[in-house]
Parts: C-alpha cells; sequence; structure tokens
C-alpha cells in the first residue's frame, strides 16, 4: 500500500516543512514576531535558487544566494515593521506576503508568472547528482540537521535568551539595556534565511515552481505546525511537521475528490488550530519555565 | 475630465464598500484594542449567505437576502467571539494567542465556505439593471445601491452611537473598560453587541461586493487587508477616521491607478498593501489618531 518511494517522497516533505517550522519558530516561537506572511520567505527563497540554477549555477551557490537574497528582503521588510506591535506587524507582513504573490504572479519575465518555472537542474554536490528520492532524503536531512543545530545554538544562547525575554515582555527587556530593535531584526533574517534554504531544496526536488505553492495557507499549516509542537520548541516543530505531512497525506488517501478534500483538512486543521491554542496558548508543548535555580549559596547550606 | 468624474464615481462606490467593512474593524478595535482578523471573513459569508439565499431552492428576493444574511451574520460574529476570543479575553495570554485564533477563524469559515458552495468564482447571477446618466459619468445601480446604503449605514451608525444608551455605553467600555465596569456596564453584553454590529456591517459590505462583482473563497483576506488599511489609515480605533479612510483607498485605487500606473489594473489590487505599509512606515497613528492613544511602537 505505501511504497518505499511514497514514504521517501513523504519524508522528503516533512522535512522541507521541519526546515521550514523550525525557521517560523525563529521568529514566532522565540521572539514572538507573528509573522503571517512567512510563506513570502519560503517563495524568495526558492525563485532564487530557482533562477539562479537555470541560469547555470551550482547547488550550493544557489542555496546560498537564496539564504542571503531572503535576509535581505527581511532586513528590508523589518526595517519599517519591526516597531510595530503584534496586531499591526501581524497585519503588514500578512500584506507583504501577498505582495510578494503578486510579484511572483505578475513579474512574468523573471519568474514565468502563473506557468512559472520548470525543468530546473537537479541538485550535485562534490560530484554527486540528487538524483533519486533516497538520496535527496540524504540530502536534505543534512540540511534539517545543519538547520536544527544552528536554531538550537541559537536558542540557548544569550543571544536566544535576550529573544524569549523580547517574547515574554518587550517592555522589559528594553528596561535591561538590550536593543529589542537589532534583536528582532536579526530574528527575522535568521527566520527567513533558513526559510531560503528550504526554498532551494524545495526547487530541487519538485524541480518546478509556481506561485501557488507560497500562499498564506502555507504560513497558517506552519503556524499550526509550531503552535502544536510547543513554541519555540524545535523538536516539538520536527515531530509535529512529521505528523502534519502525514495526516494531509493521509486525508488525501481517504479519497475524497479533490474539491471536498482540500477545503476539508483545511476546516479540521483549522479547528484544531482553535482548539490548541484555546486550550493551551502556548504550544502542547511548553518551553519547562526556570522557575529557580539553585545557586552556590543556597546549595552550600 | 469626463475620465475623472467616471472615475470619481467609481472612486465613490468602492470607498463606500471599503469604509463599510471598515467600520466593523474599527469599532471592534476601539472596544478590545483588539485587530479582529476574521472580519473579513465575516464580510465573505455574509456575501455567500446572499448567494445561497438567492441562487437556491429558496430564491429570496435580493432585499429579503440581504436582511438574512445581515441578521445570520451579526449571529455569527456574536458566536465567533464567544468561542474564539472571550477564553483569551478572561486569560492573561500574549498577544499572539487572539491572533492565532483569529487566523484560525478566517481559514475554518473559508474551509466551509468551499465545502458548501465550492471553490470557483460565482456571481449572484441577477439580471442586469441600467444605470443613469449623471452628468459627464454613468452610474450603475449596483454603484447606486452601494453609496446610498452606505451613507444611511453610516448615518445610522452615527446616529446608535451619539443618540442611544447602547452606544453611549458602547463609547464608555471603548473608553475605559474596567472604570465602565465599575460603574456597572454589562461590558461582555456590550462587546457582543459590538461584534454584531460589526458584522452585520462586514455582511452589508460582503454582500455589496458580492453584487459589483462576484464571490471567490478568498474573498475574504481581501477584504480583510483593506479594511484594516482603511483603518489603519483614519487612524486605528475611530470609526470616522475609517470611513475617511475607506474613501482614500477608494480613491487612490481608481483615480491613482488610472494616473499614475496608467490603468494597470493588475496592480490595483497592491493598492492597499502599498498604503497600509507607507502609514505604517510614515504615520501609523493614522491621519486621525492620536499619537499617544494608539500603541503602535
Amino acid at each position: 500500500m505505501l511504497s518505499l518511494l511514497m514514504l521517501q517522497h513523504l519524508l522528503v516533505i516533512a522535512v522541507i516543512y521541519s526546515i521550514l517550522s523550525i525557521s517560523l519558530n525563529m521568529a514566532v516561537g522565540v521572539t514572538g514576531l507573528f509573522n503571517m506572511g512567512h510563506a513570502a520567505f519560503f517563495g524568495i527563497g526558492a525563485y532564487t535558487a530557482a533562477i539562479l540554477s537555470l541560469a547555470g549555477t551550482p547547488f550550493w551557490l544557489d542555496m546560498l544566494a537564496a539564504v542571503c537574497m531572503c535576509g535581505l528582503v527581511a532586513a528590508l521588510i523589518g526595517l519599517p515593521t519591526l516597531r510595530l506591535v503584534a496586531d499591526y506587524l501581524a497585519v503588514a507582513t500578512m500584506g507583504l506576503g501577498e505582495i510578494a504573490r503578486a510579484v511572483f504572479k505578475n513579474w512574468t519575465s523573471l519568474t514565468g508568472g502563473t506557468m512559472g518555472l520548470r525543468g530546473i537542474p537537479q541538485a550535485s554536490l562534490f560530484g554527486l547528482t540528487f538524483i533519486s528520492t533516497a538520496r535527496f532524503l540524504g540530502l536534505s536531512v543534512a540540511c534539517l540537521l545543519v538547520v536544527y543545530a544552528v536554531a538550537e545554538g541559537l536558542l540557548h544562547s544569550p543571544f536566544g535568551r535576550v529573544l524569549k525575554s523580547i517574547r515574554e515582555d518587550e517592555i522589559a527587556a528594553q528596561s535591561c539595556g538590550k536593543d529589542t530593535y537589532w534583536f528582532k531584526m536579526w530574528a527575522l533574517v535568521i527566520s527567513a534565511g533558513m526559510a531560503g534554504v528550504a526554498g532551494s531544496l524545495y526547487v530541487h526536488y519538485i524541480n518546478f515552481i509556481d506561485p501557488t505553492s507560497f500562499t498564506m495557507w502555507i504560513t497558517f499549516f506552519l503556524l499550526l505546525i509550531i503552535m502544536v509542537g510547543g513554541l519555540g520548541n524545535n523538536l516539538g516543530a520536527v515531530l509535529a511537521s512529521v505528523m502534519f505531512v502525514a495526516v494531509r497525506e493521509g486525508l488525501r488517501f481517504i479519497g475524497l475528490p479533490t474539491s471536498i478534500g482540500a477545503p476539508l483538512q483545511q476546516l479540521i486543521l483549522g479547528v484544531l488550530l482553535l482548539l490548541v491554542t484555546i486550550l493551551a496558548p502556548q504550544g502542547l508543548i511548553p518551553e519547562r519555565k526556570i522557575i529557580a535555580r539553585q545557586t552556590d549559596h543556597a546549595k552550600g547550606q | 475630465m469626463r475620465n475623472l468624474v467616471q472615475l470619481l464615481v467609481n472612486s465613490l462606490a468602492a470607498g463606500g464598500n471599503y469604509a463599510l467593512a471598515a467600520i466593523g474593524y474599527a469599532l471592534v478595535y476601539s472596544i478590545l484594542k483588539y485587530v479582529n482578523f476574521s472580519h473579513g471573513s465575516v464580510a465573505m459569508v455574509g456575501a455567500y449567505l446572499i448567494l445561497g439565499l438567492t441562487s437556491s431552492w429558496l430564491k429570496l428576493n435580493l432585499i429579503f437576502a440581504f436582511v438574512v444574511s445581515v441578521l445570520l451574520s451579526a449571529f455569527l460574529g456574536v458566536i465567533i467571539e464567544r468561542i474564539a476570543y472571550r477564553p483569551l479575553r478572561q486569560r492573561r495570554v500574549s498577544t499572539l494567542a487572539p491572533l492565532v485564533t483569529a487566523v484560525a477563524v478566517s481559514f475554518i469559515l473559508e474551509a466551509v465556505v468551499t465545502i458548501v458552495w465550492g471553490v470557483d468564482i460565482r456571481g449572484y447571477g441577477l439580471p442586469v439593471v441600467r444605470g443613469w446618466r449623471v452628468g459627464p459619468a454613468r452610474v450603475t445601480t449596483v454603484q447606486a445601491i452601494i453609496i446610498a446604503s452606505g451613507v444611511s449605514l453610516m448615518l445610522c451608525l452615527h446616529f446608535l452611537l451619539t443618540r442611544t444608551r447602547l452606544g453611549k455605553a458602547i463609547r464608555a467600555v471603548s473608553d475605559n473598560r474596567e472604570l465602565a465596569q465599575t460603574l456597572g456596564l454589562d461590558v461582555d453584553k456590550i462587546i457582543s453587541s459590538v461584534f454584531a454590529i460589526g458584522s452585520a456591517l462586514a455582511a452589508v459590505a460582503g454582500g455589496l461586493v458580492g453584487l459589483d462583482t462576484f464571490v471567490y473563497p478568498t474573498m475574504g483576506f481581501m477584504i480583510t487587508i483593506k479594511a484594516f488599511a482603511a483603518v489603519a489609515l483614519g487612524g486605528l480605533g475611530n470609526v470616522y477616521g475609517a470611513i475617511v479612510g475607506g474613501f482614500i483607498i477608494g480613491l487612490l485605487e481608481n483615480v491613482g491607478v488610472w494616473y499614475v500606473l496608467g490603468g494597470d489594473a493588475r496592480w490595483k489590487e497592491s493598492i492597499a498593501y502599498a498604503v497600509l505599509f507607507l502609514v505604517l512606515l510614515l504615520r501609523p497613528a493614522g491621519i486621525f489618531g492620536s499619537r499617544q492613544g494608539t500603541r503602535v511602537l
């Protein structure tokens, strides 16, 4: 019923989503920046990689370019919007996400418009070409491990602690002398860069790109994943990604016609997100709160 | 010159529509200090309800359909508030949670509408009625309806807010919720009525959009963005500012696109986003907002 190839394909998708959810976690889960336009970063990374690759750029270079491009756009976006409070930021990023999608759709000479770009070359690294799904799975897992390591490393560093403090109470963080604007900017840039990694992986896997892959629905899906996995919990994000990709494919297998199946899936996931947020606003697996830490002084007694 | 007048007429109609949608938004914000993402989705539901009522076996008269849809949408708004926002209001959660639930509600509503009515663009399928000539311009019947109903609804709202007890209560709660509570006002009920009013207006706006053009499942987001742009432009929480903002956006979309972008309609949609961005960048308090009142930064 479930062939090995199918399984590998699902895992690749799950891994790409894992990278994306870790990237969204960086902005939303850790720093509390409600970026509703995250799919745009995914798209910008993907299109950058696709366009460069079609022009003959090697894989590692177009991934690097995708990351840089995303980071740059994030910085530009962040410049005006990061001064804003959550509500404004959410709508502003939502609007920007839609502008990005409009650009993907309308700048036909560059992006192929609604028809998209096809025939994107396969990824190849050190002379090894990643044609088969199994090999690509290996490549993507490697990327995931790198992204995960970076994310966790940042999370547990002083930098990460400041980000978390911004999430909890930005004014308090400011009163401790932290330049929150600078930290938020970096959080957004890193988040976007990681999405760029996912973007370039995606185009080298599917070898095709079009604007429909970068709708708000993707951002929503990612939001659900990190809520279920626990805001700021990267391992939870990975597990939830696997789970939800499996659920999504499972729903597809039930055999309903797409006209019912797709919105039904949206309905179920929407209800799920609603329930999770109302019942567990910090995500299902919240971070361990450090209530008190034993000091040497206390231990001595 | 002739073009300009026609464009102005179009702007009035479009602006009136956005203003209607924006009012509900501004009302809820003034009360809750919170941006209601699902507002546009309620407008979409209103539009689809009219579609369903006029085209299904019920075959209701259009005006009747509007009324029923408005009532049902008001009810929907109240339910949404009950389920998705009130539980969070009573607990002290981060500002993230209500935003997430609002987004979830939008997607749920969009999914339900798609399941029932399909994903295609639908029109109300009503017979085309001739419009009128006003000077050098032509005004379609629908545009006249939009302008007329928009103006009358706004006047009604003004009357409600300034001359009735409920209106006074709403203004009190929006000014200082805790104080209003200590004075004995039932804040929960007032919030529910604000949602009902806002959703009713949203349904009218949605229905008018459907009447003027067509309905499609993702129109909710479009309306949300435009309403928010109007509200941000006018000054968040200021109902009258939202009206002005709506008309300005209508103006920019029609006159602006014609003169600046050479009439390339593809970028028309982006105007609202651009306005929003510029407002947030240059003057986040909007035209009429007070600089201290709005906690933007």
